[in-house]
């Protein structure tokens, strides 16, 4: 079909270029979340439409888990299923190393990003393969995989079609289950218009994925390596598992000569029979559907085909060791806590400016380096609804304020800098404060003493958004009042 | 020390004290009509579910596909007049599929999906590279929950199983759901009493 006839080369050039330019704003952390916000809310109803969007889906998940009559007993097994693996995570790691070896599938180990990075380009340079194909792996986005591949003169495709959109856009992800949220259909009828030669105008979604399907289609018919990232991997059995709606994870694995799996550690789950609460939980939990279309169970390589998995520490065990923070790495990435977040949904992912945005990339990416990112605990009203919507019951709310007493002990908060991002974050998380501080044209100060009152909030109407906790809320309106 | 043994001596220094395993069997979920519950859930997810006398279902699968199609069957149960799977051709050869035929081992009530392996489907590629994918249970192989699904599974399987549930879809163009992403546009289930 003639949609999909383009000059690649230079789209390609064009699109990194414009990728780096991107990444280094958003990614290497130029500007607080505070500012990053900012600039998402100049265009006002785009932010509405993107707070009603993901509240949309936040109360899909609402229907459907309060149609599961244990859902409470479910994620408490989810809980204590990550947290014993996470207890006999050294055991479990060897055991599925040995499973897998067994299996046929090559076990690499990277201490960090770099050495990830390298594994996987090494066994592209062993197979003189150039081009990929990649599905949907949060991982490969926390190592900038595909930077790193492209400055080494490696064409990755993103096969998932948000990625795929965010790529073209050379941009990062905004959502780690829903990348390209943050476009609407118009731009990306532009962008396939530009990039896969769709024609002008044509906003239609059916048609545009359709477009997508035929151009990908041809990439995974001859791209000899295909890239997928991990949902479970299972100790006792060696498998990994990964979900998809699309079915790209399978179209590009069951296709290329050599399939690479890239995981975090965290990522294992003891027995096999724990898939069955996960799988429960995970999309249920994610986009309100009772499970993905395809839960893909890969164990050995088919005959003829090579498997690879690269486990992946890159500050995990670090995280591990810190008792407030360990119970993060529980997180199967469903995005709830985005949905539902008052800040993410009116801030934007990209404002998070690291990989993985809203409450648990909050809490994660301090982890990692505590001064780039000692906004992220702050830009949150700890109004306590992403603890209450995870899956595994992480308390994320409580770990965020335990960040930024960590941050503030460690010297990297200012204490005017924090007062305005805590005040940004109310803001964000009420559309009445919102709006009142838009159109006044400043900021939030002056309009705290009535804002505050609930009955402006309908949020704080919901099931299951508790009210603010008592003391924090006590100390930050102390701390501004004050400030007056 | 090689990054393995870096990796694991910090995981055994860091990791907590050992923690239980929960009990599982604390969270039943079960339905009335676990078949009725099987085929309500599939459909509400893009896929067609038909129920039928296993005697007739080679006549009616034969009237769905019609004339003309470009069908492979993994069925060995069933003598039909298609194509088995050619394991000796690359699976790329299987682009422009219409239909795979595929037996599946149980179906699931709660979610609707079915679980499939390639011991029976043998090229991987099959269930996910065709236009329109159909695939076969037996009614009475229907678990009511996820749990029952693994009971009955166990841990000594094949290279590749899945559970699938529905045609492949995206909604990630502003929410608008649409069927047929990467994989097939199209999904029926016959469930056979
Ligand atoms: S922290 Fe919980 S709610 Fe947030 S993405 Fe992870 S599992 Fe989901």
């Amino acid at each position: 079909m003639k949609l999909i006839s383009c000059t690649r080369g230079e789209r390609l050039k064009r699109t990194t270029m414009a990728a780096e330019h991107n990444n280094n704003a958003l990614h290497n952390g130029t500007g607080l979340h505070s500012d990053l916000a900012r600039k998402f809310n100049k265009d006002e109803d785009r932010v509405d439409w993107h707070d009603e969007t993901l509240w949309w889906i936040r109360q899909k998940r609402d229907k459907i888990t309060h149609g599961i009559p244990n859902w409470e007993a479910l994620r408490e097994a989810g809980s204590q299923i990550k947290h014993h693996t996470l207890s006999n995570l050294n055991e479990y790691l060897v055991q599925f190393e040995e499973q897998c070896q067994k299996n046929g599938v090559t076990v690499h180990w990277a201490a960090d990003a770099q050495e990830h990075n390298e594994i996987v380009l090494s066994i592209l340079k062993k197979h003189s393969v150039d081009k990929i194909v990649k599905s949907k792996s949060m991982l490969t986005e926390e190592c900038h995989l595909n930077d790193y591949l492209q400055h080494n003169g490696v064409e990755v495709v993103d096969t998932d079609l948000g990625e795929r959109i965010v790529q073209l856009a050379g941009e990062p992800p905004s959502h780690i289950v829903l990348p390209c949220i943050h476009w609407k259909k118009e731009e990306i009828g532009e962008l396939f218009h530009q990039f896969m030669g769709t024609p002008k105008g044509n906003a239609d979604p059916q048609f545009l994925t359709h477009a997508a399907r035929l151009n990908l289609r041809e990439k995974f018919l001859t791209r000899k390596i295909a890239m997928t990232g991990v949902n479970f991997a299972v100790a006792e059995t060696g498998e990994m598992v990964v979900c998809t709606n699309e079915g790209n994870a399978d179209m590009g694995a069951h296709l290329a000569d050599v399939h690479i799996a890239c995981m975090g550690m965290e990522k294992l789950i003891a027995k096999r029979e724990h898939l069955g609460v996960f799988l429960r939980l995970l999309t249920r939990s994610a986009t309100g559907q009772p499970i993905t279309t395809y839960s893909s169970h890969f164990k050995k390589p088919r005959e003829g085909q090579e498997m690879h998995v690269v486990i992946v520490d890159n500050g995990r065990s670090v995280q591990l060791g810190r008792e407030s923070f360990r119970n993060s790495l529980k997180c199967i990435r469903c995005g709830a806590c985005m949905n539902t977040c008052p800040v993410y949904r009116r801030s934007g992912g990209h404002s998070y400016h690291n990989a993985i945005a809203g409450p648990i990339g909050s809490i994660l990416a301090p982890n990692l380096d505590m001064k780039k990112y000692a906004d992220l605990p702050f830009a949150s009203t700890l109004c306590g609804s992403c603890s209450n919507v995870c899956p595994v019951k992480i308390d994320i709310h409580d770990q965020l304020y335990k960040w930024r007493q960590e941050i503030v002990k460690n010297g990297y908060s200012p204490k005017t800098k924090t007062i305005a991002m805590k005040a940004m974050a109310f803001t964000l998380s009420s559309p009445t404060r919102y709006q009142i501080a838009g159109k006044a044209g400043r900021f939030v100060l002056k309009n705290m003493p009535f804002a505050v009152n609930n009955k402006f909030n309908p949020w704080y109407n919901e099931r299951e958004m508790p009210a603010v906790p008592k003391e924090s809320f006590t100390e930050w309106y102390k701390k501004n009042k004050g400030g007056k | 020390m090689s990054s393995r043994d870096k990796i694991l001596n910090a995981v055994k220094a860091a990791q907590p004290d050992k923690q239980p395993l929960p009990d599982l069997s604390a969270i039943p979920l079960k339905f009335d009509d676990a078949v009725a519950k099987f085929i309500e859930v599939l459909s509400t997810i893009g896929a067609t579910v038909k129920r039928l006398p296993k005697d007739r279902f080679q006549s009616e699968l034969m009237d769905d596909i019609g004339e003309g199609k470009n069908v492979v069957n993994t069925i060995s149960e069933f003598v039909l007049d298609f194509a088995s799977p050619d394991k000796t051709v690359a699976p790329q050869t299987y682009d422009n599929l219409d239909y795979s035929i595929i037996p599946g081992q149980l179906g699931v009530a709660e979610n609707g999906a079915i679980w499939v392996t390639d011991t029976e489907f043998q090229i991987r590629a099959l269930p996910f590279i065709c236009e329109h994918l159909i695939l076969v249970i037996s009614a009475e192989t229907i678990v009511h929950n996820m749990h029952e699904a693994y009971d009955k599974i166990g841990i000594d399987n094949p290279g590749f199983g899945a559970f699938i549930a529905g045609p492949s879809k995206t909604a990630d163009i502003e929410q608008s759901l649409v069927l047929g992403a990467h994989g097939p546009r199209f999904m029926t289930a016959y469930v056979l009493e």
